[in-house]
């Protein structure tokens, strides 16, 4: 199958966030890193009560505002995007916003990644041969968070799996990723190793496994995303 | 009582000397104390160790201090950035040395500052390029990172409201490293946008109390 076809079938980056925030359960406290994770803000479902947490001190981030007018230097998103207070929302100082990270608070954080190890092994902060870095949160969520979900293409633009055996970028946490969500399928992280859980339409299992280094268990409901 | 209140950024900064450790509030652009930067550019000082979260927007606040010169060392969780190329460039034209920081240890190395605190121990960037160098410790089983306290001469604060004890409140997430760091200096340096009257703060909505503020002035700052 040429490229040009598969290319169609992969998730676009909005049907993804949707995809991330149908796993968002009622009632938890949410981080929301940089980039593609921002976008699963506003899918989530009416019906449930999700927090969002974002590292600068904001507890209870609302999407941005309609009117470009009503943007506030003083309510950015950790990418210093135009964000929002939820009714009920608050602010903390910094040292408070990574308590409540590393304290276990956060059910779940939505990050990034440049490679997730069968492990669980996160690489996000820092591209291979860079100098300095930049890390902001990374670190702390990544350790901190129940659940790290992470969020990211299946493959690099080279067409690289992103989903390796062992890290070759820097790594940001060992052993915190618990699912992986890409423009190809949702895969569990587990103590058994990476387990096969969607696939998106038009997808096949054996195209997922072509384009992921280390090998896939078939979750035994292996089901299509729902876009 | 003490006298706190000076007139303009420029008497606010006055005597802070070479060679200096100066933190500097905010995240992005928002909590950045800019009239009290701006009036350390003014002043001339060379060989600064700046702690901060970023490097600066554009060519404001730290982004100004690296480029006129004023700064030896940045000890920072996020100085590459899209928001300001001022630093990358003179990083790696190893003009500026930097001491990179998980964010949440940055912030929590300054809290331990301030509260008298040598250290602690974390589980964030054990096993990382970041934890090179650094003590262990294991405690029951697991391995953790020690993290040192952070003090400097100088923190440099941007506050909502202030009356003439110091106390201080912020505007919204503009809070960010604003109330730790005013916890962990020797001199604590304020540019608040409003003066209130002694009283006109409730003793509940005050973030930070007066007793740490050495020197406030009132500065507005542009947008």
């Amino acid at each position: 199958m040429d490229t040009q076809t598969k290319n169609e079938r992969l998730l676009t980056r909005d049907q993804m966030a949707k995809r991330v925030a149908v796993e968002l359960t009622d009632g938890w406290l949410v981080n929301i890193g940089i980039g593609m994770p921002t976008l699963v803000l506003p899918h989530v479902p009416k019906d449930r009560d999700v927090i969002f947490h974002s590292e600068n001190g904001i507890v209870g981030m609302g999407p941005a505002p309609d009117d470009l007018a009503d943007n506030d230097p003083d309510l950015l998103t950790a990418g210093k995007q135009p964000a929002s207070l939820i009714p009920g929302g608050a602010f903390v100082h910094h040292a408070d916003s990574f308590a409540i990270v590393r304290g276990g608070r956060l059910d779940a954080a939505v990050l990034g990644a440049f490679q997730v190890a069968e492990n669980g092994d996160l690489a996000n902060w820092k591209l291979l041969g860079a100098k300095g870095g930049s890390v902001g949160g990374a670190m702390d969520i990544a350790v901190g968070a129940k659940q790290v979900l992470v969020m990211m293409t299946h493959v690099t633009k080279e067409g690289d799996p992103k989903v390796v055996k062992a890290l070759s970028y820097p790594v940001t946490a060992r052993h915190s990723v618990t699912k992986i969500f890409t423009d190809m399928a949702v895969i569990a992280v587990t103590a058994d190793g990476l387990v096969l859980d969607e696939l998106a339409p038009g997808i096949t299992a054996d195209e997922v496994q072509a384009a992921t280094e280390p090998k896939l268990r078939l979750s035994d409901s292996l089901k299509e995303i729902a876009v | 009582m003490k006298n706190k209140r000076v007139n303009t950024p420029a008497e606010a900064v006055a005597g802070i000397v070479d060679g200096a450790t100066v933190m500097v509030a905010g995240f992005g652009r928002s909590g950045v104390p800019e009239g009290l930067t701006d009036a350390i550019c003014e002043l001339g000082v060379k060989g600064l160790t700046v702690i901060s979260n970023n490097s600066g927007t554009a060519k404001t606040g730290v982004a100004r201090l690296l480029l006129e010169g004023c700064v030896e060392k940045i000890v920072c969780s996020f100085p590459r950035a899209s928001e300001s190329g001022v630093f990358k460039e003179m990083f790696d034209a190893g003009k500026v040395e930097l001491e990179l920081v998980p964010q949440g240890i940055l912030a929590e190395r300054i809290r331990a500052g301030g509260s008298g605190l040598a250290g602690f121990l974390t589980l964030t960037g054990v096993g990382t390029e970041l934890a090179e160098g650094k003590q262990t410790m294991e405690v029951d089983g697991t391995e953790y990172l020690l993290e040192m306290g952070l003090r400097a001469d100088v923190a440099l604060i941007k506050a909502r409201q202030v009356d003439g004890r110091g106390n201080l409140t912020y505007r919204k997430a503009a809070r960010n490293f604003n109330p730790i760091m005013a916890t962990a200096a020797e001199m604590v340096i304020v540019q608040a946008h409003e003066e209130v009257p002694i009283g006109a703060l409730d003793g509940e909505h005050v973030v930070t109390p007066g007793i740490y503020v050495d020197r406030y002035c009132v500065f507005q700052q542009e947008p």
